[in-house]
């Protein structure tokens, strides 16, 4: 069977799988629309949570990112993982107990204020749609290149199959779907990886394979090799980083803190039953997660040898099936500079062979001569990572605009069903916005990434944390902070990505941070801005003062679920 | 910058207390509160030293030393952080349950 039909098949086969289970579990309640009912095993959870997190970023483009970057891509790694620990330790448990059905429900009541409440829509909305836009285009570049159809048409079918089970199901049909997702996406990494690691060095186990030898006899394990195939050709060498120690640092705390403050992941925690289970739901989504993280630098450093060893020095003509494959999507380049018909790759002006970072996973297979059925599985998985984590972010955008909006703010008087058919039309109107991002993919899409993490560590991080472990913070310190956190954060990004892009660079950064790493010190401005308001200002009533003492104490969260 | 807000004051509880549990008294609560602030302390120190320190202050210091293979700063960035991080999550997870059951704050009503 041809690697085309296969694709199709593979990619069919998922699809049908997600929209029987988006059937099967439809959502009946409000409840069930925006937490699942309450229920979820706290495994099944964990599952689903690893799906929703692990985006088209994770799965298509990390490992070439840190193929690329080399020790710099660290930061990724231990920015999207280290975060766990903050969720797990500082955030879920105690969300849980709170056990209402959206973040800006937490903020609004600790801090007693619609306007709270407000200030954290906005930031979830900015945050999920930045997001969003990221996963269409995912869809888009999947579609384009396997299955060969237009990046309109496989946008507007992705955007059909998450119609179907984030308006009819809600959470209950996303959590479930998700599970699935995440079993076709983890094996659709892993096969391959396997695969090249037992090829390059005989080590079944990719995270081992990257530390052994390299099995062609030089005695050098992978990345020895690497350090001295790249620094040969000009690059520097892969164990060493470039970027400044502050801002590697400051990059992976935004990375981080935005992590535990992304409100898609932080609603997946209540959907358990009890607060034990949402510390327990946490370790197994990291366990499910690191998986793939800890695979993800071994595939980046197989990948950049196997490059190099493919392409450097080969004539055209004999260029590798992969690579004239992709030259037709325009990611890969070749440019004869000095006319030998030579493809000559090396950092500095004599280079002539461009690849797009994006590529390396999905090209991989191809790249290491693996069998159609892996390249169809890869396929499966991309679109799987991309469906999975735009379903959760509409999900908490059609939430926040139907609960947090409309019930809680505008309109209290609707019923629950009229709450339940708001939140679907929510819903609707979501995939639309986010289909026409992948459709005609703003040109800011890659530069505002950033936005979204820093923006989540600058603002709401800050206002859960402190909200559960002082007392003392009041509502004019907590919108004092989140506000100035957003606003400086926001700034600085907009400054050095859109209004001055050629001053960005370390001389002018502030303190040498990265617009990337700069939602760090906006979340240090938040919470010092939350404690200095707070101090000269009323402290909160009691009422609120007794719900914290509530929220810290793990019993009791059963029965108040029950009703 | 500290990982873990600390700062809030030792919170005086209030007199009437609403929570109706019988067995959960306001001393508990508070004795319970600050053996999870203990615990956390210490967990988020490990995470910070393996990610932020061995992983980006430490991290050309420790390469000097080999470790399966690997540069030690290098593998703890791209791999043992990572492994770190997952056993902090249960070990907490395992760690308070403990504790909630000494004072008598657990959520395992009636079932397990």
């Amino acid at each position: 069977m041809s690697t085309q039909l296969l694709t199709y098949l593979f990619v069919g086969a998922s699809f049908a799988l997600y929209i029987g289970i988006a059937v099967w579990s439809r959502a009946g309640s409000t409840k069930d629309f925006y937490v699942a009912g309450g229920g979820v095993h706290p495994v099944v959870n964990g599952m689903a949570t690893a799906a929703d997190w692990m985006s088209a970023a994770s799965f298509i483009s990390m490992a070439g990112i840190i193929s690329f970057m080399g020790r710099d891509g660290s930061v990724y790694l231990l920015g999207w993982t280290g975060g766990y620990v903050l969720l797990a330790l500082l955030m879920a448990p105690y969300l849980r107990k709170f056990g209402r059905f959206t973040v800006p429900d937490f903020i609004g009541e600790r801090y007693y204020s619609k306007t709270a409440r407000m200030v954290a829509v906005v930031c979830l909305i900015f945050v999920s749609f930045t997001y969003v836009a990221g996963q269409m285009r995912g869809v888009g570049i999947v579609f384009s290149r396997f299955l060969e159809v237009d990046v309109e048409t496989g946008v507007i079918i992705g955007m059909a199959v998450v119609f179907m089970y984030a308006v009819l199901g809600g959470m209950k049909g996303i959590t479930y779907t998700q599970v699935a997702q995440y079993c076709v996406l983890i094996f659709a990494y892993m096969v391959p990886a396997i695969f090249i690691s037992i090829m390059i060095t005989g080590n079944p186990i990719p995270q081992l394979g990257f530390g052994s030898e390299v099995a062609d006899g030089s005695g050098l394990s992978v990345l020895q090799k690497l350090d001295s195939v790249l620094t040969d050709l000009g690059f520097s060498a892969y164990t060493q980083g470039s970027k400044s120690t502050i801002d590697v640092f400051a990059i992976t705390a935004a990375l981080m803190f935005g992590t535990a403050g992304l409100p898609h992941v932080l609603v997946r925690f209540f959907t358990v039953p009890k607060v034990s289970d949402a510390r327990k739901s946490a370790g197994y989504a990291l366990a499910f997660i690191a998986i793939l993280y800890t695979t993800a630098p071994a595939v980046a450093s197989f990948a950049r040898l196997n490059l190099v060893d493919t392409v450097h020095n080969t004539s055209y003509e004999q260029a590798p099936q992969w690579f004239s494959n992709w030259e037709s999507t325009g990611l890969v380049e070749w440019q004869d500079k000095n006319n030998d018909g030579v493809m000559q790759y090396s950092a500095g002006a004599a280079n002539e062979v461009k690849i797009d970072r994006d590529i390396m996973v999905l090209a991989n297979p191809e790249i290491a001569n693996l069998p159609g059925w892996v390249i169809a599985l890869v396929a499966a998985g991309g679109v799987a990572a991309a469906l999975s984590t735009a379903a959760g972010l509409l999900l908490v955008i059609s939430s926040s605009i139907s609960h947090d909006l409309l019930k809680q703010t505008l309109m209290p008087s609707i019923t629950e069903k009229q709450e339940l058919l708001f939140a679907r039309m929510a819903a609707a109107v979501a995939v639309c916005i986010a289909g026409l991002f992948g459709i005609y993919p703003p040109a800011f899409v890659a530069q505002v990434v950033a936005f979204a993490f820093g923006l989540a560590a600058a603002s709401l991080f800050p206002a859960i944390v402190l909200g559960i472990f002082s007392k003392r913070i009041n509502k004019q310190g907590a919108i004092a902070g989140m506000l100035l956190g957003l606003i400086f954060t926001f700034v600085y990004i907009l400054y050095f990505k859109f209004i001055s892009p050629e001053l960005n660079s370390a001389e002018n950064w502030l303190l040498g941070i990265s617009p990337e790493g700069i939602g760090f010190i906006g979340m240090l401005l938040n919470i010092a801005a939350a404690f200095a308001v707070s101090r000269f200002t009323a402290p909160p009533p009691v009422e609120v003062q007794n719900l914290v003492d509530d929220i810290r104490i793990p019993s009791g969260a059963a029965v108040a679920h029950s009703h | 910058m500290s990982e873990q807000p600390q700062h809030h004051s030792v919170e005086n509880p209030s007199p009437q207390d609403h929570n109706d549990q019988k067995t959960l008294t306001t001393q508990n609560a508070a004795d319970y509160w600050h053996s999870n602030l203990r615990l956390l302390a210490k967990l988020l120190t490990v995470w910070f030293v393996v990610s932020f320190g061995c992983g980006i202050l430490l991290v050309d210091w420790l390469d000097q030393f080999t470790f399966f293979g690997f540069k030690l700063g290098f593998w703890f960035a791209q791999q043992g952080a990572i492994y770190v991080f997952v056993a902090l999550i249960f070990i907490y997870a395992w760690r308070i349950q403990t504790i909630e059951r000494q004072f008598g704050v657990d959520d395992d009503e009636g079932s397990l």
